[in-house]
């Protein structure tokens, strides 16, 4: 008989997508460890505790406990969703686009530059508005919508002296007339569960910042669109985030790799968390 | 019934039922983000404040 699985969930805080997915895991009677980045340590030189589980999901809130969790449990051969080169693409915006375009995948148009001068010659080259993007963050922080060339000089001058030196990596991408919304959905593996449009009237429309959630239809479009998106950053677990881009049509605008969804699951009805364990079982009943 | 005192505010807060041990609420009279720490006893603590490199 095959040995029962064991999985273990890093997390940071126990948000609602966790007690769902902690839910859904007592519900298949799922041998879990809940393992809070907070008071685990990995001693390098002794894998074996790690080695026990059959696969871990990454849910840290933090980019860089997560990313470097994930690291270490793919070099113990810990299978993780999502892996730890996923987690390298899709938390930094920047490499996403790159391998983006590398796939031929619709995005907004992007420009870096890594001096303010360079940026803003950058910018005056591509018209107003644009939005300067960090490269790590999330919950639409940070985002700035630059109007002229006087905001762009001072933005410039404040991200280079005030903030960390990956703020001195400009992520320039052009400014998109959407239509008050975006496009939330979720893929898990080789199938789009469900979307959903994000709405409001602020040029931001994440729900982290008040966006409304609406069930968006799944068209074959959307379909094709998210598997190549997700395909081009490596695959697992994803929310990949649309626009309605006025002369390309859809673009992928970013990709999640530690999705929440206290919006899409209760407005799509999906039951997203349970599918997420589903697709873990698979994977750790691969190892 | 389990009921905490905000550490901000000294609110009396209660619990609902099902509340998980690291899972964060929100004091209904201060506002403030709270951690559960502990359930037997219940006690919360002032939650992290946001990250640069927290998100999802």
């Amino acid at each position: 008989m095959r040995p029962r699985l064991k999985v273990g969930v890093l997390y940071s805080r126990v948000r609602v997508e966790e007690k769902w997915i902690f839910a859904a895991m007592e519900k298949h009677g799922i041998d879990y460890v809940r393992l809070d980045d907070r008071t685990i340590h990995f001693d390098l030189d002794d894998p074996t505790p790690w080695r026990e589980f059959n696969a871990v999901l990454e849910r840290s809130i933090s980019y860089t406990n997560g990313l470097y969790a994930l690291r270490i449990l793919n070099a113990f051969g810990v299978p993780t969703v999502n892996t730890a080169a996923v987690a390298e693409v899709c938390g930094d915006k920047l490499t996403t686009s790159a391998m983006l375009a590398r796939a031929g995948v619709l995005q907004p148009r992007n420009v870096v530059a890594f001096t303010p001068e360079a940026a803003l010659e950058a910018i005056e080259a591509f018209g107003y508005p644009v939005v300067l993007k960090p490269v790590v963050g999330s919950w639409g922080r940070l985002l700035a919508k630059i109007n002229d060339r006087d905001a762009a000089e001072a933005l410039l001058e404040h991200k280079a002296t005030l903030g960390s030196v990956q703020h001195s990596v400009f992520y320039i991408q052009e400014y998109i007339k959407k239509p008050g919304r975006d496009i939330r959905a979720i893929v898990v593996g080789e199938r789009v569960l469900t979307a959903i449009y994000r709405k409001s009237e602020h040029w931001i429309t994440n729900t982290a910042r008040g966006g409304e959630g609406e069930v968006c239809p799944i068209t074959p479009e959307i379909e094709s669109i998210c598997l190549n998106a997700t395909k081009a950053v490596g695959g697992g677990i994803l929310a990949v985030d649309l626009v309605e881009h006025p002369q390309k049509g859809l673009v992928v605008n970013e990709i999640n790799h530690t999705m929440e969804f206290h919006s899409a699951q209760p407005v799509s009805g999906v039951d997203i968390a349970d599918e997420i364990v589903n697709y873990v079982v698979e994977i750790a009943q691969k190892d | 019934m389990t009921t905490v005192s905000c550490p901000e505010c000294a609110a009396e807060i209660t619990l609902d039922e099902g509340t998980e041990v690291n899972e964060i609420i929100v004091c209904p009279d201060c506002g403030v983000d709270l951690e559960v720490t502990s359930l037997d006893p219940a006690t919360v603590e002032m939650a992290p404040m946001e990250e640069e490199d927290w998100g999802e």
